[in-house]
């Protein structure tokens, strides 16, 4: 479930990849990632703190996308 | 001109990768002030914006030599010790972020800052800015609100409280009144650098043609202020916002700042107004008033 | 944060400052049976936080255990400037020849601590200070040089006491001003310090108070006191709404939310930082506003602190609608705190755009923030609006019908 105003969505094949899962956990400053030898798992009540950071988009490319809920109609 | 901090000054942030300083780290850089490193023990290695991390300060002086300041913004119990590894480390300019830190410890460290001939700014500060130059902290926010709130000019600005310097600055920018530095200086009892001790730098800055500062119930810094003026005969008109008028009616209790109760007879706006105003400072009831009031002064000045 | 008397007489015993025997007691009997193991006359004092105790009437002497009990009775409903003795201590009277002053505090201008000492002590000291200045010395020391007993006697010295007075006395005050650092306390006062017949000194009435910040470094000594983390020895016990707040603002160490003060008015305020608080309370009285609460948002608040402060105010009976506002932020973001609140309002089963009169938060993030609330339709205006004119339009509302 996404949050009140944030959304993020993390590209299948990275998020089943153990190395870039604990990138993302490192580098979130709000724990929105949780790594574990499976891949990652987005915690979903940790979704609205997103502080829009873009660390995440640059550990991993194109492969993580963070929605706005608040800028759809 | 504009005094404390320029766009040569070459700082480091320790704790930077904490969730506050990562953020502060970006906005300065976007501003154009230099970081040249970041210290959290145990990271070295990593970046942050670009900006190398290392375990301790020693070792970012080992490898872009000497510091001209640190920005310390890691938590209350580790403070102390951060604010002594930058003095030992040759630094100089010390802006302390981190708030509720115990007085004893602030007292300590500002002992050894003058021991060792270096001034600190804060704790419980937002750091300062010299508009169009750089700024060290998280004054003013994101880059983009930064400019917006800050414009370069002659009006010098003090603020125990940090979110007020921006208030005031932004009141001034929107009136067409830049700003030379702009310092927060924090709101605890204890402080590094409190009005009356910056007050010469202004003094001395040729640029600065007057100062606004915010103030509120609480401790002597505004007598300290007034002595100041009074005993230097200071060429600089000085107007004060005082906040917190309905404190008066509730001495022992406290709101905001640690430094911000209402103890003593000294302690009340009632008071601190008087004293101010005696000592030539003009007094305003809004913020919105500080503009004209600068006007006025600074008409009769020249 | 104060501490009772009978707390700071269990701290300067800890340190083996000389102290008259005495018993803390909560009923007529125990008063009775404290006088009886104590022996000979008593002096009764209730626990309270203000000063002013013996002209108010809450000490009395006790010569016999009858007495005692009497004391007891008609010391405890005594207010003392609006507080009521939480107990009494029971302590044996001492015969006093002469009563001296001792007290350790931070000078803000000088950024050390200052011992203040008068050979003329039970008084005011102020008073002292204005009529017999060459009785009262004011002695700065170092907070990092080693702390040495030679400053307690220059401190004691200045004021003309010497002989053995001067020696029986420097341990004392030198033991004070360790405590002073030791607790990292604001201010460790003994007054009096009474001198026996015997030419010895024993603790008449100690003043303590222990700086809020630094609780979490004395959890020892407060546990073996038994003063609770809600006890917050302000000029007034909290309220609950104020307990309340206290932990929405310690669940995460992420920004300040929560610090709230507890008023009668029907505006609740969301307001911030520091000095913006005290601004806009000012602003929204100026404007005949009533007030909630006052409290503060600082620093950079998660979400769910902003959300959790929101819900606490919208629950407080009697309140109608909030004002968001804050001075042009710099930390703190204006995007988190639209999430915070508007989270808030709709856990609260309200309306984002009814239940918020304004928000005004100019500053960092404040295009994402001002999407935010134009998503829920909530009025907000930017920096060109200044603090007192928002203030304006928030009381503005509550006069309209919610």
């Amino acid at each position: 479930m996404p949050g009140l105003f944030i959304d993020v969505k993390v590209d299948p094949e990275v998020a089943k990849d153990p190395e870039a899962a604990a990138k993302l956990a490192e580098v979130c400053p709000v724990n929105i990632f949780r790594a574990s030898e499976s891949g990652v798992e987005v915690v979903e009540s940790e979704l609205d703190e997103c502080v829009l950071c873009d660390l995440c988009l640059e550990v991993a490319p194109g492969k993580v996308e963070i929605v706005k809920l608040y800028e759809q109609k | 001109m504009s005094i404390l901090i320029t766009k040569d000054t070459r700082f480091i942030v320790q704790g930077i990768t904490g969730r506050e300083a990562v953020n502060l780290t970006r906005e300065n850089l976007d501003y154009g002030s230099q970081i040249v490193g970041g210290v959290t023990p145990g990271r070295a290695g990593r970046d942050v914006y670009g900006v190398p991390v290392y375990d301790c300060v020693r070792d970012v002086v080992k490898a872009h030599g000497q510091i001209d300041g640190s920005i310390v913004s890691v938590p209350p119990r580790f403070t102390q010790d951060a604010i002594f590894e930058a003095l030992e480390n040759g630094i100089q300019l010390i802006v302390v972020v981190t708030e509720n830190v115990p007085r004893r410890e602030v007292a300590q460290a500002v002992e050894l800052a003058k021991l060792r001939g270096a001034r600190i700014i804060g704790p419980n500060c937002l750091g300062m800015i010299s508009p169009g130059e750089a700024k060290m902290g998280g004054i003013g926010g994101p880059a983009a609100n930064t400019r917006q709130a800050y414009s370069k000019g002659e009006i010098g600005v003090m603020s125990r409280s940090g979110g007020m310097t921006t208030e005031i600055a932004s009141t001034l920018t929107n009136a067409g009144m830049g700003q030379s530095t702009a310092v927060s200086i924090g709101g605890d009892a204890i402080i590094g650098s409190s009005y009356a001790e910056l007050m010469p730098l202004f003094e001395a800055d040729p640029e600065t043609k007057a100062i606004a500062i915010y103030s509120e119930p609480g401790g002597r810094m505004e007598a300290e202020l007034a002595d100041w003026i009074r005993e230097n005969d200071s060429r600089l008109p000085v107007v004060a916002f005082m906040a917190g008028r309905f404190m008066d009616e509730m001495k022992g209790m406290r709101f905001g700042h640690a430094g911000t109760i209402v103890e003593g007879v000294e302690d009340t706006t009632a008071e601190k107004i008087k004293r101010m105003e005696s000592a030539g400072i003009s007094v305003a009831e809004r913020i919105e008033e500080i503009p004209e009031l600068l006007r006025k002064r600074l008409a009769e000045v020249s | 944060m104060r501490f009772y008397e009978y707390e700071a007489k269990a701290l300067f015993a800890r340190h083996g400052l000389p102290l008259g025997e005495s018993r803390v007691v909560e009923s007529a009997a125990a008063a009775r049976e404290a006088f009886d193991a104590i022996g000979g006359p008593c002096v009764l004092k209730g626990q309270v936080l203000s000063g002013g105790r013996m002209k108010a009437g809450a000490v009395k002497f006790a010569d016999t255990a009858d007495e005692a009990a009497a004391c007891f009775e008609a010391i405890m409903p005594v207010e003392v400037k609006g507080q009521k003795s939480r107990s009494v201590l029971v302590e044996k009277k001492s015969s006093i020849v002469q009563e001296y002053f001792a007290a350790v505090t931070w000078d803000g201008r000088a950024k050390q601590p200052v011992l203040v000492f008068s050979d003329m002590g039970g008084i005011d000291i102020e008073e002292v200070a204005e009529t017999h200045p060459e009785h009262v010395s004011k002695t700065h020391f170092s907070s990092i040089l080693p702390l040495s007993p030679r400053i307690a006697k220059e401190a004691i010295g200045a004021t003309g006491v010497s002989g053995s007075d001067l020696n029986r006395l420097t341990p004392i005050i030198f033991e004070l001003m360790q405590i002073f650092l030791r607790y990292d306390l604001t201010l460790a006062e003994i007054n009096p310090i009474g001198k026996l017949e015997n030419g010895r000194f024993v603790v008449l009435d100690g003043h303590v108070d222990l700086e809020a910040e630094a609780r979490g470094l004395h959890g020892d000594l407060l546990e073996e006191l038994g003063i609770g983390e809600d006890e917050t020895r302000q000029a007034r016990p909290p309220t609950d709404f104020e307990i309340a707040g206290a932990r929405v603002n310690a669940v995460d160490h992420r920004g300040v939310a929560g610090n709230v003060v507890e008023f009668d008015g029907n505006l609740g305020l969301v307001i911030g930082a520091g000095g913006g608080s005290l601004t806009l309370f000012d602003a929204v009285r100026k404007h005949g506003g009533k007030p909630a609460n006052y409290c503060e948002i600082g620093g950079n608040p998660s979400v769910s602190k902003a959300k959790e402060l929101t819900k606490l105010i919208l629950a407080k009976p009697g309140v109608e609608r909030i004002a968001v506002m804050m001075n042009v932020v710099s930390n703190t973001r204006v995007d988190i705190v639209a999430r915070g609140v508007i989270a808030g309002c709709i856990e609260s089963g309200k309306d984002p755009s009814e239940a918020i009169t304004i928000f005004r938060i100019p500053g960092a993030w404040e295009d994402e923030g001002f999407k935010i609330l134009e998503k829920y339709g909530v009025e907000y205006c930017d920096r060109s609006v200044s603090m007192y004119e928002a203030a304006g339009r928030a009381v503005a509302k509550m006069g309209a019908p919610a």
